[in-house]
Formats: structure tokens, sequence, C-alpha cells
């Protein structure tokens, strides 16, 4: 039988673990958060291939991003070498003197690698590991232990639990303190995410509005809460969870004052 | 019969229980349970896991309810129940234990977005030795100076109603 579950059960970090630890050959398929979708595939224990589905992982496309092609080269490979397998584009390649296989190699380890940290970040979400399922035969594969992977995937979850006791809701608005915002050094990401707040802004929605996972959003607004620079707020407009007249028995201001004056005579009299 | 309610939230082991005991007329209503977890037991046996449930009378048309909420994060689905239709909060930190102030300002942020109400930190254990000057717990909890960070023994009457008393000014002026 597959091995399946939740995410919430068990992390990536520890699904990592489990196949390095039994040297499994298979797939593992994820459906994450926001109908997103990954697979991983492992040979012996060890990662051959990750892709989040609905980006494209083609070589070329991977090459170009890295700055290895230039736009017209990857217009032409698009164009011309739509038909050929990545395997067959990376041959090519190397045949061609553009690339050495190590290049090539690399940059797909790192790209790999970039997905399976993407994956850390995804908490909520449903998984099964098939064991016949290979890497798909039309992309290149690679071989990379899982031990450093395991180990940053632990300090990641260890630094998620933090941030969501920090941040327990997105659904909460931020906004500016009293302190200027002067004479402060904020990274680009930062900028970016200052820029949206405002108490009509959830952090939910400030994360969709930067392209942002949770992880990102909650480090952000993190690093700008310990600076003391914002605040958390309900966001404006959103359903109050109470309303004066329920806090009070009566809608009259003077009858409210009256009321907790009542109520201050007799604490002062117990 | 016109009731209204505050609550007294904090971290666990912030004295929440004792600080509503001490003042309220009628024996607390505590749903607590023996502590499972080891680390936790170390610092007390028992917990609050709903509420406690304290009561003043005012007169015969007003009562005030005090109600206080599980302190472990576990139980935190209790708290914007609770906070539903209250006057006002109370934060209790217990000014010993510096590793429960991150809580504590998490517990704070957390109940000023299920309601915009007044509040007031009260830093509870001040009595003891190795109690947190008031000014260093403000800083450690971040505390805006405009925020009533209140010294406060739980287990005294007096220091309770000082408490409650700032709480009640702070919602009169809001009021006003």
């Amino acid at each position: 039988m597959a091995l399946r579950g939740n995410l919430r059960d068990f992390t990536i970090t520890q699904l990592l673990n489990l196949v390095n630890l039994a040297q499994k050959s298979g797939t593992l398929l994820i459906d994450g958060p926001g109908n997103e979708q990954a697979s991983a595939s492992f040979r012996e224990g060890k990662l051959a291939y990750a892709r989040i589905d609905q980006e494209d992982d083609r070589l070329a496309t991977i090459l170009h991003k890295a700055g290895k092609i230039s736009a017209n080269q990857y217009r032409a490979i698009l164009e011309r070498a739509s038909q050929m397998s990545d395997k067959e584009l990376g041959l090519l390649l190397v045949n061609a003197g553009y690339l050495s296989q190590e290049e090539i190699l690399l940059l797909l380890q790192a790209h790999y690698t970039e997905v399976i940290r993407r994956l850390f970040t995804w908490v909520e979400g449903v998984f099964r590991f098939e064991n016949d399922v290979p890497p798909p035969p039309d992309r290149i594969h690679v071989r990379i232990d899982l031990e450093n992977l395991i180990i940053e995937g632990a300090r990641q979850l260890r630094e998620w639990e933090q941030l969501q006791e920090e941040i327990p809701s997105l659904d909460i608005a931020l906004k500016f303190t009293e302190r200027p915002l002067r004479n402060v050094n904020l990274s680009l990401e930062e900028w970016r995410v200052v820029s949206y707040i405002n108490p009509k802004n959830t952090i939910r929605q400030i994360a969709a509005a930067v392209k942002m996972n949770e992880l990102e959003i909650r480090r952000i607004v993190y690093g700008l809460l310990q600076a003391g620079l914002v605040e958390l707020v309900r966001p404006e407009g959103a359903p109050m969870p109470v309303t004066p007249s329920r806090m009070f028995p009566t809608d009259n201001r003077e009858e409210q004052k009256s009321l907790i004056n009542k109520l201050i005579g007799r604490i002062r009299s117990l | 019969m016109q009731t209204v309610k505050m609550v007294v939230t904090g971290p666990f082991s912030a004295g929440k229980t004792e600080f509503i005991r001490s003042v309220s007329e009628i024996d607390v209503v505590s749903t607590e349970r023996k502590i499972s977890s080891a680390s936790e037991r170390a610092v007390k046996e028992t917990t609050t896991v709903a509420m406690d449930f304290g009561r003043i009378t005012v007169d015969e048309d007003l009562v005030l309810y005090l109600f206080g909420t599980p302190g472990q994060k576990r139980f935190d689905f209790m708290w914007e129940i609770l906070s539903e239709g209250m006057l006002g909060f109370i934060v209790l930190v217990d000014s010993t234990r510096p590793e429960t102030f991150r809580e504590a300002r998490t517990i704070l942020e957390t109940f000023r977005a299920y309601a915009p109400t007044p509040y007031v930190v009260a830093a509870n254990k001040q009595d003891l030795p190795d109690a947190w000057d008031l000014e260093d717990m403000r800083h450690a909890l971040r505390l805006d100076p405009k925020v009533k960070l209140l010294p406060c023994v739980a287990k005294d009457k007096e220091s309770v109603k000082k408490v409650l008393l700032e709480l009640l000014y702070s919602i009169l002026e809001e009021i006003e």
C-alpha cells in the first residue's frame, strides 16, 4: 500500500528522513496549499528530480533563468527543439560546447534543491509515496544526498513554529507605529511588503500581492514587528466579533458611563 | 438583570485563576485538569482547560463576570469565544518567568485583534525577589508607553482591585 498521509501529521522533513533511512525509490506526490501540487522522485534514498507542477521546469527554461542562455537562444530552442527531451537537449548543448555536463547537472541540482526548500514551507496538504513511479523519463535525473536537506528542513521547521507563535494568523492587518520609518535599512523584499502596509490589507493579502509564501511573509512581518515599526491590528472593514451593544447592555453613552461608574464603586468597596 | 464581562488572559501559570479567586464573590468555577506534559507539570500540577468563571454582583440589576482563559496554546480556540462581548481584558504575566513574555505578547496581540477593547497588562508575582522590574518588562513585552503596565500580586485582593479599577478607568476614558 502507498505511504500516504497529511502534512500536519507528517512533515516534509520527516518524509525525507524516512526516504533516506529506508533508501526508498519512488515518487512523492503532494497536494499542497492553494491547489498547488508537487512531486519529488527518489532513487535509493537520493533525490533524483523535483518539481512544482504549475511551473515550467524544462531544461531550456532553467538555463535561461540562470542566465546560461540568452533570450534569443531560449526562443530558438523553444521554436526548433520543442519536441526534444531535456536529455537530448542537454546532450546537444554539451556536444556543441555551450555548456559542460557538470554545469548542467549543478544547475539542475540547485533547481531541485530549491523546489524541496519551498516544499518545507508547505505545512498543509496531503501526500502519497508511490513506490513504483520513477521520475519522468524525459527529464534529466540527478543524485542528491538528503542529509543536508533534512538538517535544513528541521531548522526551517523550528523557525516556522516560532513564527507561527509570533504571528498566529495571517488574516490580521498591519499598521505603522508612531516610530518614523527613517534611517531604517530595509531589504528590497521588506520594502515591497512595507509598501502594502495599511489597516485595510491583511497579511495574507499582502503576501498574495508580493507573491510570497506564508513562511516568507511571516519572516518579514516578524522582523518589522521586532523592530517596532509596525503593529498588528484588526483589518478595517472586517466584521467585528463584538458590537458595542453586546459589550454593554445599552447603546446610550451616558448609561454606559453610569454602568462603569457603578462597577468602579463596587470594586472599590470589595 | 444586566451582565457585563471582563476577560483575564495570559500565558500558562501566570496566575489567572488566583487573580479571579481573589475578588470573586462565588467560588471560582474552575475547569482544571491534571497536567499531562512533564515540562508543564514542573511548573504546576493542574491547569485550566476551558475557563475560570468568577462573579461580582454590583446591584440587583448589574453583574460583572470575570472569565479566565486557558493559558496553554493548544486551548487557544477558546480565546475568541471568551473574548466575545467583553468590556475589556487583562493580560496577566508572571514577572518571574521571562521565558513566558514572548507568549504573553502573542496573546496580547491576538486578543487585540479579536476585539479592539481597552486592556491593561498586570505584572504578577511582583512580591517575589526575582520579579523583573516593570520598566524592564515593558521593554521585553514591547509595550507602548501608553499601555498601562501595573504591578500585581494575584493572591492579594487589594492588588487585584487596583488592576480591575485601572481597566475600568480606561474603559471610561474610551467611552468619553
